[in-house]
């Protein structure tokens, strides 16, 4: 739909600005005046736009209406777990009684708020087998940094300082590596098999007194739960080495299994996947670090525990140290509370289960139609590679971006980088059987485009705000922000 | 009350029926016979048997009624901060935030997109960044800057990290006045890279060769307002860089970091429309120089042209980052806080130009009046003897936290005790959102407080 006047949104604010237009009134100042400082440590001028509210309303409805969402259009973006963000979460998180405290207010006057964490670290430290969890880590790779850290302090503490390695699957999310490097280690790349698990023998190869430990997402970023992940567990455990789980997938194995019984000695959990809270463009997330009893002395400050009747901060014994400002993306944590007790026992294992039916109903009707690298039972997600298509013409990229004119998000392409031509998708639970079945039709009918009419996929998308937009360019000249001179 | 849940049993499935999950069991029972199953158990059958569908110890469902009043109760044991007057700063402030802003970004086409990899499918959330990052390179007087980190802490720790990258040397220099909180995350992030960190005096931060930088907080994390010409000037000579974190609200009065030549500029975003929401989330922001621009982390968004010509935006210079680079990525950062980005987006251009000027203002004024009040009490008064903006110490006639105790019966926030860097020092900070009464009650509590 088109906007006309004013309500376009083309040009930027500080094109749109009218000197003299206010987007806010403030109250008079009402103390009387202080000296101000010396001239020289103020500033000359701020160059802020300056425009009414309904001008900001309509600017901003007008941006929000170039995005797809969750609640516009189906997002079945693997990885990503892009499953609805139910409204009561963001309700309760914007109400005073927690948006409005004080992060450094004395404890017995937060008592609701400690109590709602200690109990969501127990939800955690229940729903993943690893019993101490620090919720103070604000994303999944921010969880990642501080959980790798807390396996070099173990080896150290052990006066074990030869443990430089970490051993990581191919198929692995780009934060693992770039966490273990940022934690100090070096990185090995783990091959996987043809089954789409760990090489067993691969692993056995790097499996040394330098092993620090090796970082496992399950599922697999492929979609596959790992069938040797005990014995991937064992070895890197006989080797002196710990596992670190990435549990940005969790949402296939919520009450299905425990990463704890399986061997785990330390993972993350993305509550901005698996426990709903919206992903709001790109954060907020959080990513808790659940562990097992003998890790939890390392975890990250502040972790709450209950004396009595009431609750409190305090630091592990051997804490990794602070990773953030306070004590975490509390209006995240809010969320995930509030979805767990919405849901309860039943109702999150209700999630698991429906999400993985979901994935493998979409998986079989279109087994054949696109290529299917790994074809097994999948978890939450499957991973197609678009390698049929690719031989009549078509990129895994046009397919993806022609789902856009059927009014689908695309799927997550290109990753992992072990499949060719890599569509991941993931439908999740929160999507009814109708809307699966459409999207099901729909590359179907791109599959039939390709052969007919494959200029049509390849210029796609033909109904989105742009057309495909030029990245070598942006790459090239950099233009990061709107300056006056480069305005004609 | 429990919400009805049908029990019917597929196998030995037990099915719950929840609000946000749709399938019925008969819709469950048709996707089953496609793939020629009768159960979904069948479908983990890839997890070894012993531990397959533990007993999970969780609380059972509850209605969304019920959710609403345990939250309520759990609500109703916080002081809000608008509750009562609150003096209560040191790295998250109490401001006014315009009801545009919650009333924009829980629009489900901002909160509940992705990060815009699918650029076609995202111009909204982008144009938004591209916004964000040319208000805070003006608001800092910078060239660049990205589209947000986590926080102010994390936010300062990279820009560290960054400053080792860019002088290839392993040693920074933190001034020890700037906040406890930001040292520790700093030493967090830096104890596996081989990185000293060094604390120093700024009133005589002796820099070596082998210093990468020397990181400010500005005004410092005492309210007041260091020399940064000077200290900038004296980084530069040894061939550091100056890496300053710095309030956004000062920025509506205060020369700016990027002004006197500081290298990096980090703050934390949450005065910028975002609630205190005790600790998070927040949004940490981060600029510097055109030059660095490829050490820098994080996402950025860029504007370009499509295929027919048409302006738009996308992610760019991302060869820098975790999804491209892997192990050698300049940070592992993925997912940060663009909702707000967003949020503090639109707080800038509410405020604009006259109200960001106002704000700091208000504040200014509100806290000299305060401290002028304060300091005429018998027993209390002012230690530090250097300009301040919205933050300063006091010196209490006895404990702080002793007097926050008797200043919360009275129903007052009171500041933060920082006693173990200056004696018996109260930390506090007033805003736009304390009136003229609640100063004065506070002045009044206080003179009765020995
Ligand atoms: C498998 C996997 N691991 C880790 C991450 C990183 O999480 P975050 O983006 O919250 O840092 C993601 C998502 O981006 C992921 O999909």
């Amino acid at each position: 739909m088109q906007q006309g006047g004013n309500r376009q949104t083309e040009k930027l604010m500080l094109e749109r600005s009218v000197p003299g237009r206010v987007g806010v009134v403030l109250p008079d100042l009402d103390v009387p005046a202080q000296p101000l400082p010396d001239n020289a440590l103020l500033r000359d001028d701020l160059a802020l736009p300056e425009l009414s509210e309904p001008e900001l309303v309509q600017y901003f409805t007008g941006l929000s209406l170039k995005n797809f969402s969750i609640d516009t259009h189906f997002y079945p973006l693997g990885s990503c777990t892009m499953k609805y963000n139910p409204k009561i979460n963001d309700e309760v998180a914007f109400s005073p009684g927690f948006a409005s405290i004080h992060p450094m207010q004395p404890a017995e006057h937060s008592q609701g708020a400690l109590e709602l964490l200690h109990k969501l670290q127990g939800f955690l430290g229940e729903i993943t087998g690893l019993p101490a969890v620090s919720l103070a880590t604000l994303a999944g790779a921010h969880g990642e940094l501080g959980g790798m850290l807390m396996i070099r302090a173990h080896h150290l503490a052990n006066g074990d300082t030869t443990r430089t390695k970490v051993a990581i699957p191919d198929s692995a999310h780009g934060t693992n590596p770039a966490s273990a490097a940022m934690a100090g280690f070096d990185v090995v790349e783990l091959a996987s098999d043809e089954q789409g698990n760990v090489d067993l023998n691969a692993l056995r190869a790097v499996s040394g007194p330098d092993l620090a430990g090796v970082m496992i997402t399950l599922p697999s970023t492929l979609g596959l739960f790992d069938t040797h992940i005990v014995e991937v567990c064992n070895i890197v455990h006989e080797a002196g080495g710990l596992v670190y789980g990435d549990g940005a997938n969790m949402n296939a194995l919520l009450g299905r299994v425990k990463l704890g019984d399986l061997g785990f000695d330390v993972a993350h959990l993305n509550l901005h996947k698996t426990f709903s809270t919206p992903h709001g463009g790109g954060g907020p997330g959080a990513g808790p670090v659940c562990c097992t009893n003998q890790l939890a002395p390392y975890l990250a400050a502040p972790i709450v525990s209950q004396n009595g009747d009431s609750y409190e901060f305090s630091t592990p014994a051997k804490s990794i140290g602070k990773l953030s400002g306070f004590h975490g993306n509390f209006g995240v944590l809010v969320r995930a509370y509030t979805y767990i007790r919405t849901l309860g026992d039943a109702g999150i294992k209700s999630i698991s289960g429906n999400a993985v039916l979901s994935a493998n109903y979409m998986m079989n009707a279109l087994r054949g139609v696109y290529h299917l690298p790994f074809d097994r039972t999948c978890m939450h997600e499957a991973v197609f590679s678009a390698d049929f298509q690719k031989e009549r013409g078509s990129s895994g990229l046009e397919i993806a971006k022609r789902l856009l004119d059927y009014g689908f998000h695309a799927p997550t392409m290109y990753f992992p980088l072990i499949v060719h031509e890599a569509l991941m998708i993931e439908p999740t639970e929160s999507e009814t059987k109708e809307t699966i079945d459409a999207f099901i039709q729909a590359l179907i009918d791109i599959d039939q485009e390709v052969t007919d009419d494959k200029d049509l996929v390849n210029n796609a998308p033909h109904t989105t705000p742009v057309a495909r937009l030029d990245e070598a360019k942006a790459a090239r000249q950099p233009d990061l922000r709107w300056q006056p001179e480069a305005a004609d | 009350m429990t919400a009805t849940r049908p029990n019917t049993p597929i196998a030995n499935e037990g099915h719950f029926q929840s609000h946000y999950i749709p399938s019925t069991v008969d819709e469950q029972s048709e996707m089953l016979s496609a793939l020629g199953i009768d159960n979904i158990d069948q479908l983990f059958a890839d997890i070894p048997v012993e531990f397959r569908n533990p007993h999970l110890d969780l609380p059972a469902p509850l209605s969304e009624l019920e959710i609403q009043q345990e939250l309520g109760r759990m609500a109703s044991k916080n002081r809000a901060m608008g509750s009562g007057p609150s003096f209560l700063g040191a790295g998250s402030y109490n401001h006014f935030i315009p009801s545009i802003i919650k009333s924009l970004i829980t629009r489900g086409e901002f909160i509940t997109a992705y990060t815009p990899y699918q650029a076609e499918a995202s111009q909204g959330t982008l144009q938004v960044i591209y916004e964000f990052q040319t208000l805070i390179c003006n608001l800092y007087g910078m060239e660049v800057a990205n589209a947000g980190m986590y926080d102010g802490a994390t936010s300062l720790a990279e820009a560290a990290l960054m400053a080792c990258r860019v002088t290839k040397r392993e040693k920074v220099a933190l001034a020890d006045s700037i906040s406890p909180a930001y040292i520790d995350v700093i030493r967090t992030y830096c104890q596996s890279q081989d990185i000293a960190v060094e604390i120093v005096d700024p009133s005589n931060p002796a820099l070596g060769e082998e210093t990468a930088c020397l990181v400010l907080q500005y005004p410092n994390y005492f309210g007041y307002i260091e020399d940064l010409e000077a200290l900038v000037d004296a980084t530069h000579v040894q061939g550091a860089l100056a890496v300053v974190s710095c309030d956004p609200t000062a920025m509506g009065m205060l020369q700016t970091p990027g002004h006197y030549g500081a290298d990096i500029v980090t703050g934390d975003g949450q005065p910028l429309g975002i609630p205190v929401s005790y600790g998070g989330p927040y949004v940490g922001l981060f600029a510097t120089k055109q030059e660095y621009i490829r050490q820098m982390p994080s996402r950025l968004s860029g504007r370009t042209i499509d295929k027919n010509g048409k302006t738009g935006y996308v992610l760019t210079l991302q060869t820098r980052e975790q999804h491209i680079r892997r192990e050698r990525a300049t940070s592992n950062i993925c997912t940060n806080e663009a909702l707000y980005a967003l949020a503090s987006t639109i707080y800038m251009a509410a405020m604009g130009k006259q109200g960001m000027k106002q704000v700091a203002e208000l504040c200014y004024h509100k806290s000299h009046y305060a401290a002028a009040q304060i300091a005429s009490l018998p027993g209390y008064s002012l230690p530090i003897d250097k300009p301040f903006f919205q933050e300063f110490v006091v010196q209490c006639p006895s404990s702080p936290t002793d007097i926050n105790k008797k200043l919360i019966d009275l129903n007052i926030l009171g500041g933060l005790d920082v006693s173990e860097k200056i004696p018996d020092g109260m930390l506090l900070c007033v805003t736009e959102m304390n009136s003229k009464d609640d100063i004065d009650a506070l002045v009044a509590a206080l003179s009765e407080l020995k």
